[in-house]
């Protein structure tokens, strides 16, 4: 056990004050320290993407990351995608499409799929397979969840979803 | 699957980096950049670092510009930032190309050119184009800097002549006249995975002819290395199937191949055969072929 260490961390524009050890992950501060369980625990080690969140606005593995590296930072889970009862587009188009099996794996790529999106609008179709093959999903739903996100990447682009 | 406990160090200065790492480096030490294998192997408790020394707050780090006819990449500067070109010419889009046979998008989101190097992976990407290219990798400490050749650099699977207290905190690699042809072939089971193996191409044409070629490998041996065997071949001759068939044969029969449960010796030199005429081949395909 080491000493802990003070850390605030912003999570979907809320502050939470913590006292970690450092060792600590992004991904156990959140789940764990402040109670936002939408974040999936899947691997611990960066394959499989389940707990991919939002840094600044930058889908990263939350297992990856010590939560005290993430002070300062604008940090966005699962839970902060809607605005109220809104569901975000990339939400909306993954119960459109089907993009939902088990649903372990869908928080993750909700991240992955809404901070791709806002980031690389311009993303081609290749490039957008190549990034959605960053997570795993063991029901290997793959078709439905490209559908999805391009057919939220259409609504982003203001065309037909 | 948890971290052992370390000590959280983050300095935003260089000096203070440099102070931090030669006092705690004897005291297994460690520099934090992406941390995209660090943290993994440290989940794995194959790396207990008792300190950790995070420079992702060092002011001074995320350079990337071009100096002297080279493009140098300071320590903060991460595999994202080559999803497109960032220098014009060869270099660039050589860079962009291969970027994308780095992990996955998030991981590149985190992880640092120059922490790949320093981490040294026989199957790390950017270590090939490091010998490929002869980059030149500058390491500081509270002694001083002094700059390590990348064909010095990569002793053996993750180590490297950097001393334990130095930082690694710039790569420099030359930028490529406009006439440069390239090309990288890799292969791996799964996107995303480690290689199994991987070459890069490097050549000019003179005329009609092979000049000045380069012929790097990663993932197939203990470091990553050009192949001279490869590129004498290739010398002086027309490129075509060939050519490159001689000078695949050539790297194949150099190697010490790696061997791991997945991939044997004999696979490994096919593998290794197979990249570098496809390499080749990207760099110089046949007209009419799509490139």
């Amino acid at each position: 056990m080491s000493e802990r260490v003070e850390v605030t961390l912003s999570i979907n524009g809320r502050d939470y004050p913590l006292r970690l050890e450092p060792r600590r992950t992004l991904l156990d501060a959140i789940r764990d320290e402040c109670g936002l369980t939408g974040t999936h625990m899947g691997c611990e080690h960066g394959v499989c993407g389940a707990c991919t969140v939002l840094l600044d606005g930058q889908p990263i593995r939350a297992c990856l990351m010590f939560a005290v590296q993430a002070e300062g930072a604008a940090i966005r889970t699962i839970e902060g995608l809607a605005a109220g009862d809104a569901l975000n587009p990339v939400q909306r188009a993954f119960i459109a499409h089907h993009g939902v099996q088990c649903g372990f794996c869908t928080p993750g790529f909700l991240m992955l799929a809404t901070g791709v999106l806002a980031r690389d609008p311009d993303i081609s179709d290749d490039e957008l397979r190549e990034v959605l093959s960053s997570n795993l999903c063991r029901c290997t739903g793959y078709q439905n969840i490209v559908t999805a996100v391009r057919a939220a990447l259409a609504e982003l682009r203001g065309g037909a979803a | 699957m948890k971290p052992a406990p370390f000590a959280y160090h983050r300095p935003t200065t260089l000096d203070a980096t440099l102070r931090l790492l030669a006092e705690l480096a004897p005291q297994e030490g460690r520099v934090l950049a992406g941390g995209q294998s660090l943290a993994p192997m440290m989940a794995f408790r194959l790396a207990r670092p008792a300190h950790l020394i995070d420079i992702n707050a060092v002011a001074g780090l995320n350079g990337l510009a071009v100096r002297e006819r080279g493009l140098r990449v300071g320590a903060g500067v991460r595999h994202a930032e080559f999803h497109r070109p960032v220098v014009d010419g060869p270099l660039g889009v050589m860079l962009a190309s291969i970027v994308r046979h780095i992990a996955h998008y998030p991981i590149r989101m985190r992880g640092t050119f120059c922490g790949s190097l320093a981490h040294a992976d026989p199957a790390a990407e950017w270590c090939v184009v490091a010998v490929t290219l002869d980059a030149e990798l500058v390491a500081v400490g509270i002694k001083g800097e002094r700059v390590i050749p990348a064909a010095g650099f990569f002793r053996g699977p993750m180590e490297t002549t950097l001393e334990p207290d130095e930082l690694l905190c710039e790569a420099r690699l030359p930028l490529l006249p406009d006439d440069t042809r390239f090309g990288f072939a890799e292969f791996s089971r799964r996107a995303g995975d480690y290689a199994q193996a991987m070459a890069l191409a490097v050549l000019h044409l003179e005329g009609t002819l092979i000049t000045a070629a380069r012929v790097g490998l990663g993932g197939v041996e203990a470091v990553p290395r050009r192949v001279a065997a490869a590129e004498t071949i290739l010398e002086g001759e027309v490129p075509g199937a060939e050519a490159f068939n001689a000078a695949a044969a050539a790297a194949a029969a150099a190697i010490e191949p790696l061997q791991d449960p997945q991939t044997d010796a004999q696979y490994r030199r096919e593998l290794t055969h197979a990249m570098v005429y496809r390499a080749l081949m990207r760099a110089c395909p046949p007209p009419g072929a799509q490139r």
